[in-house]
């Protein structure tokens, strides 16, 4: 388990190391996914271990968003004067992007099939 | 308090095992009233677990700074969790290029969409232009949303609180969403449960199936990228 801990952070190092040193306004993890993966497709196949690791993580990954989730404490001010423009934003956004993205994902996945 | 509680509490709050505690504990009983519930979406445990906290600090009179001590180490692991979406992404890779084009329009308008929307409801109803900006990022992943809020000059922390906002609202509303528009393919409700709400909506997605999971991965890692490199010009062009 810890080899396969150690290779997702040396993953994640790398890909800090690569967009800090180009000037990347990509995230460092996004790029450390993409080396994974990369490794995944030279290797043509998942370790067991690397799985039960990968899926341990990911099935609590909401619980990472809690701590900058508690972050609002910091703007209730801000947001006192902006809560309505902002919420409606959130609610409508949401909305609409759930279904147009959906929608065309469908429509598109469906007549590609045919 | 008497003088030896008061030294425990002292000692406590110097350290980050407390928070850090805490943090899990919160999430812990959002887990357990979400599943006693019955998955109902309202009692999405990221909202319960930052509504208990933000009351508990807010009683004791702890400061964010102070509780981010200990809850760092929770925040950390995400950098990690994002390098492991390679794995399910891996394992659905043959029905991923199967849809390649389907993926490619999907995302361009859904990222457009996800950005114009937000931002068009909020400027209509006023909001500052420093809030427009924090919160044009709102549907990408933590760290890179708030790594794009700062290139632009907005918030970071007020994009980060954007960002789980909207990955918890689409977590919870995005069964009634597809049930009205009709969607059923897992793969385009995991695509757009990846966009518009990214690791938050990948948790939920996951909860329906692996192929659901695996499409709200690859949404989620291709509208960081996406926005990342749309957002500045659709800002340069508004604003300059």
């Amino acid at each position: 388990m810890i080899r396969f801990l150690t290779l997702l952070l040396m993953c994640q190092l790398a890909g800090e190391v690569i967009t800090v040193g180009l000037g990347w306004l990509v995230p460092g993890p996004v790029v450390g996914m993409v080396i994974l993966f990369a490794g995944l497709m030279v290797k043509g196949g998942v370790p067991r271990e690397l799985g039960d690791v990968a899926t341990g993580i990911l099935k609590h990954l909401s619980l990472l968003f809690v701590p900058a989730g508690v972050g609002i404490m910091l703007h209730v001010g801000q947001l006192e004067h902006e809560w309505l423009a902002v919420s409606a934003a959130l609610v409508v956004s949401a909305v609409v992007t759930l279904a147009v993205t959906g929608w065309i994902m469908q429509w598109l996945g469906g007549a590609q099939r045919r | 308090m008497n003088a030896d509680l008061q030294d425990i509490w002292v000692y406590l709050s110097a350290s980050p095992l407390l928070h850090l505690t805490l943090t899990l504990a919160a999430y812990a009983a959002g887990d357990w009233l979400y599943e006693k519930s019955g998955h109902w979406p309202i009692c999405n445990p990221v909202l319960l677990a930052v509504l208990m906290l933000v009351g508990l600090l807010t009683l004791t009179g702890t400061d964010y700074h102070t509780y981010f001590q200990g809850a760092q180490f929770v925040h950390f692991m995400l950098g990690p969790a994002t390098v492991a979406l390679a794995v399910p992404l891996y394992r659905q890779f043959d029905r991923v290029k199967q849809s390649a084009a389907a993926i490619v329009i999907s995302l361009l308008v859904g990222s457009l969409t996800a950005i114009v929307s937000a931002v068009a409801v909020a400027w209509a109803l006023r909001a500052a232009p420093q809030t427009l900006v924090s919160l044009a990022p709102k549907s990408v992943t933590a760290p890179v949303a708030m790594g794009i809020a700062e290139k632009l000059h907005g918030l970071p922390s007020l994009t980060a609180v954007m960002v789980i906002a909207t990955g918890v609202l689409g977590a919870t509303i995005a069964g009634g969403v597809f049930r009205v528009a009709r969607i059923r393919d897992p793969r385009a409700r995991g695509f757009a449960l990846g966009l518009t709400s990214h690791g938050i909506g990948t948790a939920r997605a996951f909860q329906m199936d692996e192929l659901s999971g695996a499409f709200s991965a690859l949404a989620m890692g291709l509208n960081a990228l996406a926005t990342a490199l749309l957002l500045p010009l659709l800002y340069h062009w508004f604003a300059g």
